[in-house]
């Protein structure tokens, strides 16, 4: 059965089992590879990508769940990676290993559209579901506050 | 440092007029390896190619996991080549052994095995260009310069890029790699920069850069079911159900070859997409011979430690002195049992490979920290002439020494070979790779040690119960006789019993030292209270004057180790603040993979048992120059986070031949807000060569929270992970 969304701004059909996991639809119908497989269970967040602006984990979210919805992943984040946080990330040579780093970038891109100005604290129970095996926390961190001030400077600069 | 080796500097015109340098090291010279058949006589590589249009390639020759090579590396030719980095693009090598030299990643190998070729290479590179501009200006070769990618002659005021002298350059003869000259390090430009990070803005925006990413055309994906007993094999399964499921393509028995670390027994399943494969094991039913190791568990481990415990050592690893005598006549003893688990690797891109077989010939995409021994392995498991089969290098997310062991890629070799002409990418799910880790060993640690009136350490024996058969111990259980504070004491032993285990182990980041350094400095701190002393001055006294203690493989230079624990000491304010209550500082220092460090943390822990790191010191000499700064700081900062994981959580236990532990649920990692929110990285810049960065900072943080623990509460942690003394994150 056919069961149509819009991925990235793109309306795509897809003929696949109601039940198949939206995270490997993207991967391997779509050829979507920037949203990562970690644990398959709702565990790390690699698989972090929007649905309807709110972050999911597609490995646990069935495609059926999102048809006729919106779904953004990380290579929809911004047309040629200029998101602050993307921005951001490359200032303070963020990831390491980098496979976890897609999905911490759509946690905090979503943190960042409901809340501008996070504090520490809001910042680390927002990405609580992101594991970074490599240990690049206080850096993701750090680029996040960053990428709400290059966000708030750009909101200003267009007010002004 | 004087160069013991001899390079060999090959050049050739590539396509487009492009400049080709390479360097190999001569075999002849190579320091023999008894039982390794001697090589070619030179081994010519490809590392540097020069566009016309000045573009710049390099070649990474190593794996890359996630530990900046892929950057560091590149940039030391760089460096000697004088190149504009902005003109660099880098490309990973394929597996060639004989045209790179050695392409393993681990043990903090990559960048003291490099550091000399690397530099000779980029320098011959310049010598050349150098030459070649001399002779187009008819000047001599000493009036010119270069910089960014450039030849300069200043006294008249020309210069010409890189790429208009790469054809001409490419036809003089080399120079002699052992005769070139190179930069002194205060002239380097790009070295010790942090320069932007290769495949950093592919990572950012999801580029399909990593092995899982990996696809070709018509390409089925498998997955592969085995024994949950390590070593069982599978006797039958219902194949015709499953082949019959929706997208399935195959299904089938694999007998194995009875190496797990090669091919273990199991059941392959194929599919047109890797989610049908895996949905498909839902309604998988095997039957399996599982075989003696069944009857293992972490329990029947424990009680058998606390048996050898009761009874005379094994073996001897060493003895100074008379352990014993002054252990007797010590003014103070102290007597304690240390324990610590299995731990898997759990890097976050599980195991994966993409093979395609056809005409006899193998093709291999693979995310191995060791493609060279892959190669080999697959070649045996099927009977396959090496010549016959190629690797192809492809980032991976993490290693951790995980990617040291080939399974993955021989599995997916095997399946592929049934499907003559089809790729097929094996991927492992999450708890394919977790029950089926080369896991850390687990450990037992009996130490009773001794100082005199005057609070010195004087008599220190360890019964070390650990894994193996006899006296051999199983991969990366053992401890060397030359362990840290041997040398340093007068009376020393260490003993040791093994049990035997039919649990797979292997290297984790620091292998051994990731858990003796715990027991070693957490004891030691017990010492310096029994002695009344300052945990720091007793552990300045232990080491001495600075000097070099040992040979070989003992060498130990206590003053290296002295500089960073007197800085470290320094910049965390230790002895010089007061702190509240229910907050405390702990030390801890470890050598190994040739660096020293020494670290402290600040931690509080409150009356439910609740751990805040709320800093970590971390002082490190890893030689003479820190490649990319940043990078460099990031692996310390990783290194403590997961030594933060390993004391706090992680264990593998064992049950019916089993593992218990399927999912980061059960085999947890630190979180965001459990990280200590600052983290100060310092190096000390010694007059060594430059050596490894991946695994040294990680071992002295577990002692150093453990005993920060004893510093803020008063409960010595002696088991592993501290959730089962009862602790957890704040
Ligand atoms: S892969 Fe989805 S949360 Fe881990
Ligand atoms: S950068 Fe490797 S898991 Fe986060």
């Amino acid at each position: 059965m056919a069961i149509r969304l819009n991925v990235n701004g793109k309306p795509v059909s897809v003929d696949v089992p109601a039940n198949m996991p939206l995270l490997w639809v993207l991967r391997d119908e779509l050829e979507q590879c920037g949203t990562k497989f970690g644990c398959g269970a709702g565990l790390c967040g690699a698989c972090t990508v929007h649905q309807d602006g709110v972050p999911v984990r597609s490995c646990v979210t069935p495609v059926s769940a999102v048809a006729g919805k919106s779904v953004t992943t990380i290579e929809g984040l911004s047309p040629n990676a200029t998101h602050p946080l993307q921005q951001a990330w490359l200032e303070f040579d963020v990831p390491q290993c980098g496979y976890c780093q897609a999905g911490q970038i759509m946690t905090a891109a979503a943190l960042l559209e409901k809340n501008p100005k996070p504090t520490d604290a809001e910042i680390d129970a927002a990405m609580d579901g992101n594991l970074c095996r490599c240990g690049t926390y206080i850096r993701i961190r750090k680029a996040i506050h960053r990428a709400a001030e290059l966000t708030r400077a750009a909101k200003t600069n267009r007010e002004e | 440092m004087k160069s013991t080796r001899r390079f060999f500097l090959q050049v050739s015109a590539g396509a487009t007029g492009a400049l080709i340098l390479g360097g190999g090291i001569a075999q002849a010279q190579r320091p023999g390896r008894p039982g390794r058949p001697a090589g070619p006589a030179i081994l010519p590589s490809a590392f540097i190619q020069i566009a016309p249009t000045g573009m710049v390639t390099l070649t990474a020759k190593n794996p890359e996991m996630g530990q900046g090579i892929k950057t560091a590396l590149p940039m030391i030719i760089a460096d000697e080549l004088d190149l504009d980095w902005k003109m660099v693009t880098v490309v990973q090598a394929d597996l060639n052994e004989a045209k790179y030299g050695s392409q393993s990643a681990g043990g903090s190998r990559s960048t003291p095995n490099n550091w000399d070729l690397l530099r000779r290479i980029g320098a011959s590179g310049r010598l050349m260009l150098v030459t070649a501009a001399a002779q187009t200006w008819n000047v001599p070769a000493a009036e010119l310069t270069t910089e960014l990618g450039r030849v300069h002659h200043k006294a008249s005021g020309r210069s010409v890029g890189y790429g208009e002298l790469a054809a001409a350059a490419a036809a003089l003869p080399p120079p002699d790699l052992n005769q070139v000259k190179l930069k002194d390090p205060k002239d380097y430009k790009l070295i010790g920069k942090s320069l932007p990070i290769v495949d950093l803005p592919a990572m950012v925006s999801g580029k399909p850069i990593y092995s899982i990413d990996f696809k070709l055309p018509g390409m089925l994906y498998a997955v592969y079911e085995k024994c949950p007993v390590f070593n069982g094999k599978a006797v039958s399964a219902n194949l015709d159900e499953i082949k019959a499921l929706p997208g399935i393509k195959t299904a089938f028995l694999v007998e194995g070859n009875g190496d797990i670390s090669s091919l273990a027994s199991g059941v392959a399943i194929v599919a047109s997409k890797w989610w049908y494969a895996n949905e498909a094991r839902k309604k998988l039913k095997v039957e399996w011979n599982e075989g003696p190791n069944a009857a293992h568990s972490t329990a029947g481990y424990n009680a058998k430690a606390q048996e050898l415990f009761a009874q005379k050592p094994g073996f001897s690893i060493r003895k100074d002195g008379d352990p014993e005598a002054a252990l007797a006549s010590a003014a103070k003893t102290v007597d304690a049992k240390y324990t610590f688990p299995f731990i898997s690797h759990a890097q976050l891109e599980p195991g994966n490979c993409t093979a395609k077989f056809e005409n006899g010939k193998l093709e291999l995409w693979a995310p191995s920290q060791t493609p060279g021994r892959g190669l080999q392995m697959a070649s045996q498991a099927l009977g396959l002439p090496p010549a016959d089969i190629t690797v192809h290098q492809l980032r991976t997310g993490g290693g951790f020494g995980r990617r040291l062991a080939n399974d993955y890629l021989v599995e997916a070799a095997w399946i592929a070979k049934q499907l003559p002409g089809t790729p097929v990418k094996l991927l492992w799910n999450r708890e394919d790779d977790m029950r089926h880790d080369f896991y850390r060993p687990g450990g037992y640690q009996h130490m009773r040690g001794g100082v005199d009136a005057a609070g010195k350490l004087v008599a220190w024996h360890d019964h070390f119960v650990s894994f193996g058969e006899g006296d051999k111990f199983v991969s990366s259980s053992n401890i060397a006789p030359g362990e840290f504070p041997a040398q340093f004491v007068p009376n020393f032993g260490v003993e040791a019993t093994l049990i035997p285990t039919g649990v797979p182990t292997g290297p984790l980041r620091a292998p051994r030292s990731n858990s003796l350094a715990w027991v070693i400095h957490s004891f030691i701190d017990e010492l310096a209270h029994a002695a009344g002393k300052d945990p720091v001055q007793f552990r300045l006294d232990l080491l001495g004057e600075p000097r070099v203690v040992g040979k070989g493989m003992e060498t130990y230079n206590a003053g290296r180790m002295r500089a960073v624990l007197e800085s470290v000491a320094e910049r965390s304010g230790w002895g010089k603040r007061t702190l509240p209550k229910g907050r405390g500082l702990g030390v801890g220092f470890h050598y190994s993979h040739s660096g020293y460090f020494a670290e402290v943390a600040e931690v509080s822990v409150d009356a439910q048992n609740r751990v805040k790191v709320h800093k970590v010191w971390a002082v490190g000499d890893v030689g003479s120059q820190i490649i990319h700064p940043s990078s460099a700081a990031n692996q310390v900062e990783g290194a403590i986070i997961d030594g933060l994981s390993e004391l706090m959580n992680q264990e593998i236990t064992i049950a019916k031949g089993r593992t218990v532990q399927s999912n980061y649920h059960q085999h947890q990692a630190v979180r965001m807000r459990q990280a200590p929110p600052e983290i100060d990285v310092h190096f000390i810049k010694s007059d060594n060569p430059p050596t490894g960065l991946g695994e040294p900072p990680l071992p002295p943080l577990l002692p150093a929270v453990s005993n920060a623990i004893f510093a803020a509460c008063g409960k010595r942690v002696r088991t592993l992970p501290l959730v089962k003394e009862g602790f957890r994150w704040a």
